[in-house]
């Protein structure tokens, strides 16, 4: 009854290609876009925007990023946590000695930086496969943690070898390190989300996109149809480690503060995975519902307690937590195997026909 | 599926409930207690934020809190990982009108949260952690590492194998090996050593053990055997420090000549190994044992932790931090309206004009557990001497030295150029603190 496609005529092509067809999809994306933009930055606490509104949506875009490379174009991939680390260091060595560039121009290069790495080690692609590939990018996260802790040059031969996030500013209010205003913090990391969702949602209709998938699917046959499956890999792990490096570039100026190599290690990695693999492969909205899954289920089960006054010593809750949480990814994964982004299909479906099932 | 829809609701609910939240009324002096009392660094974490809590509850029931002010400390687990020990700081900080001054017991977390907690106004008590540039008061207003850092801690540590082996020019060409946890942490010294080798000429191989188990050490082990150091020197912490103790053990190292920093010598860390760990040396700054008048205030006191590790290095070591914190209110409350709750601001004033006497620590009942210390706008981490060095007779850690001087002119210099690059590159003037 209420949400329903029928009846709705596009008359012209550029209706027709448009990225939501659906009027209804259409607003609920523009009317949830105009609330993360407006209404959180007006009514959310301090807590919500900068501890978790701000890792969600960074880490959704390390999912998107990951979801590119695996979800679309089926390449396993370990490396997503050594990629970011590529972006946070290399956008930290970049900010700090281009002073003039602007930080909106520095995350990009960054992200164009991790771009560059991840083209390198993904030129493997082409020869080994699966399991074999994810060894081979599980080589790059071990290598290029190692080579930033290593190489004193990254971190401007700071003695710590941690160094402080650099102040930057966008139209003057300060959106990078501690004493950043929480909105301006937040807006900032919200741009990047959505102009990047933006693309990816676009790639992966597009012609490239399509190429992806063709040779997720099946290499071979992908290759007799005239796709040059180099190529097509390697785009595939250049927009990846692009995306998984602006995330991580993100992730230490905007969030933790400071560069950390523990930051991005391989738990990082594992993390990531397993918010695109609940979220649901293949899916822009499955990378967003996997990271708050991933992300925010802990701290929720951590805090419940708290919030209906019931005090239980901060250990247990924690082994609670621990517990729960194995659960619940088993149960979500049983219930819909495609991930949460199939069960939101799934509402949809039975939307449709609501209220008068068959 | 009416289970399915039921969890969906409960999930809902959960969710519902979180977005309202309680609000809690109390009032009182509130300390957010970051803590680990999960995951591979549990052993350490334990004992400290029990010795840490403890010591509040002691003050609450014992003195009334100080002046009537009660501390109310809420803890929040965090498993020695950064990301949520910042989560932790932002959920904790504003409750209950504001935190005194948080100790986060990770360098990783203490480093994340330095220019945040200085943009909040809450002091951080790295006690013996973090970054050790935060010495330099004028550029870390809001960062106080006493009774000593890393570096002080290094030197000294060396400058007792110097004693050991018969001076200073003894070190001339000997070989030694530092094995460290792969983390900001266990890297800290490393700058400090490398000057030492190159003062001194003797030689250290290094020796990182990976974060994510701390126990992946055999590799090391068989390395040590290999080249045979002088002495074996440790930065680890958790479980890394019982499994290195052990592997030394195996090897029949001579565990005299095996020395580990303050976070690496604690009853957790030897009595894994056994006999095998008799004769194992720390550094320390606080004594072990419960032979001190206030542990006989806390017999029969309801409400304190039961973990049996009462008495613990790393136990006495979170009280002794605890005691900083309610000294630091005290003072804070003499200038700032006695009986009133002090905001961290004020008790940032307080830390920094610490002054605690022998006589001042005889009346806290805490004489041989905490030391004198003396904290000045441009030291913050205190002018008293830097470690005791303990070692480990197969039921208790015996001290075995007097104090041992940090080589300030060698740590100084250090502190104040590290501090001075931060300033420069996050564009802080630093204070003037000659008024």
């Amino acid at each position: 009854m209420l949400y329903r496609e029928a009846g709705q005529f596009k008359t012209s092509y550029s209706a027709d290609q448009a990225m939501l067809t659906i009027p209804l999809d259409r607003w609920f994306v523009f009317a949830l876009t105009a609330f993360a933009v407006i209404g959180v930055p007006l009514f959310a606490s301090e807590y919500l925007m900068v501890s978790i509104l701000v890792p969600v949506l960074i880490l959704s875009i390390a999912a998107l990023g990951l979801n590119i490379l695996t979800g679309y174009c089926g390449q396993l991939s370990l490396g997503t946590g050594a990629f970011m680390a590529a972006g946070a260091y290399l956008a930290y060595k970049i900010a700090t000695n281009i002073t003039w560039l602007p930080i909106w121009v520095v995350i990009p290069l960054a992200g164009l930086c991790a771009a560059a790495i991840g083209i390198a080690f993904g030129l493997p692609s082409l020869r080994i496969k699966g399991f074999y590939l994810a060894v081979a990018t599980l080589a790059a996260q071990f290598f290029l943690l190692w080579l930033f802790v290593k190489v004193p040059w990254f971190v401007n031969d700071s003695i710590s070898g941690v160094p402080p996030a650099p102040p930057r500013s966008v139209f003057g209010f300060q959106v990078t390190g501690a004493a950043a205003g929480n909105e301006a913090k937040y807006l900032f990391v919200l741009a990047f989300v959505i102009a990047l969702a933006w693309i990816a949602r676009n790639l992966a209709r597009s012609r490239i996109g399509r190429s992806w998938m063709a040779i997720r699917d099946m290499d071979i046959a992908a290759e007799l149809v005239g796709i040059r499956p180099l190529p097509t890999k390697l785009s595939a792990f250049a927009i990846s480690s692009f995306y998984c490096g602006v995330a991580g570039a993100l992730w230490a100026l905007c969030y933790i503060n400071s560069v950390e190599p523990t930051a991005f290690d391989i738990n990082r990695s594992f993390q990531v995975l397993f918010m695109v693999i609940v979220g649901g492969l293949g899916s822009v909205l499955g990378s967003f519902l996997g990271a708050a899954f991933i992300f925010l289920l802990p701290i929720l089960l951590n805090s419940a307690p708290g919030w209906i006054g019931y005090s239980v010593a901060s250990d247990t809750i924690t082994h609670i937590e621990f517990m729960l949480f194995g659960v619940l990814i088993i149960f979500f994964l049983i219930v819909e195997p495609h991930g949460l982004a199939r069960l939101w299909q799934i509402a949809k479906e039975k939307l449709r026909l609501w209220p008068f099932p068959y | 599926m009416l289970t399915k829809k039921l969890v969906m609701a409960g999930v809902a609910a959960a969710i519902a409930a979180g977005a309202i939240g309680v609000v809690q009324a109390e009032e009182g002096q509130f300390i957010p207690a970051l803590t680990y009392r999960t995951g591979p660094y549990a052993p350490g974490g334990i004992p400290t934020a029990n010795g840490y809590t403890d010591y509040f509850h002691l003050i609450n029931q014992r003195d009334g809190g100080v002046n009537g002010v009660k501390f109310i400390v809420e803890e929040c687990e965090y498993g020695y990982k950064t990301d949520r020990g910042v989560e932790c700081y932002d959920r904790l900080k504003d409750k209950h009108g504001g935190a005194t001054a948080v100790s986060p017991y990770s360098t990783g977390t203490t480093y994340a949260l330095i220019d945040k907690a200085t943009a909040d106004k809450v002091p951080i008590l790295s006690m013996g952690y973090g970054r050790t540039s935060a010495a330099d008061g004028r550029v870390f207003p809001y960062v106080f590492n006493f009774p000593a850092t890393y570096w002080s801690q290094a030197t000294a540590v060396m400058q007792y194998i110097a004693n050991e082996m018969g001076g200073l020019e003894a070190l001339k060409g000997q070989r030694f090996a530092f094995i460290y946890l792969d983390h900001p942490y266990g890297k800290e010294p490393i700058p400090t050593f490398d000057i030492l080798a190159e003062k001194f000429g003797f030689t250290y191989d290094k020796y990182p053990v990976p974060f994510a188990t701390g126990t992946e050490q055999k590799s090391v082990w068989l390395q040590i055997r290999r080249t045979k150091p002088a002495y074996i020197i440790m930065w680890g912490w958790g479980v890394m420090n019982a499994t290195a103790v052990k592997e030394a053990a195996n090897i029949k190292f001579d565990m005299s000549k095996f020395i580990g920093n303050w976070w690496s010598a604690s009853e957790q860390d030897v009595l894994p190994a056994g006999d095998g760990a008799i004769g194992y040396k720390g550094a320390t700054f606080n004594g072990s044992g419960t032979d001190y008048k206030v542990f006989e205030d806390m017999k029969g006191m309801s409400g304190l932790s039961d973990d049996g590790d009462r008495g613990t290095v790393l136990y006495n070591r979170g009280m002794v931090n605890a005691a900083y914190i309610v000294e630091a209110v005290r003072l804070a409350q003499e200038k700032y309206g006695e009986g009133k709750r002090v905001t961290g601001e004020q008790v940032r004033w307080a830390f920094e004009n610490l002054d605690l006497t022998a006589e001042d620590i005889e009346g806290l009942g805490l004489t041989g557990l905490m030391p004198v210390t003396k904290v000045t706008c441009l030291n913050h981490e205190g002018t008293n001497p830097a470690i005791l060095i303990q070692q480990w007779n197969g039921k208790a850690w015996e001290i075995i030295t007097d104090w041992i001087p940090a080589m300030t002119d060698v740590v100084r210099p250090l502190i104040e150029q590290d501090a001075a690059q931060y300033a420069k590159e996050n564009n802080i003037t630093p204070r003037d603190c000659s008024a």
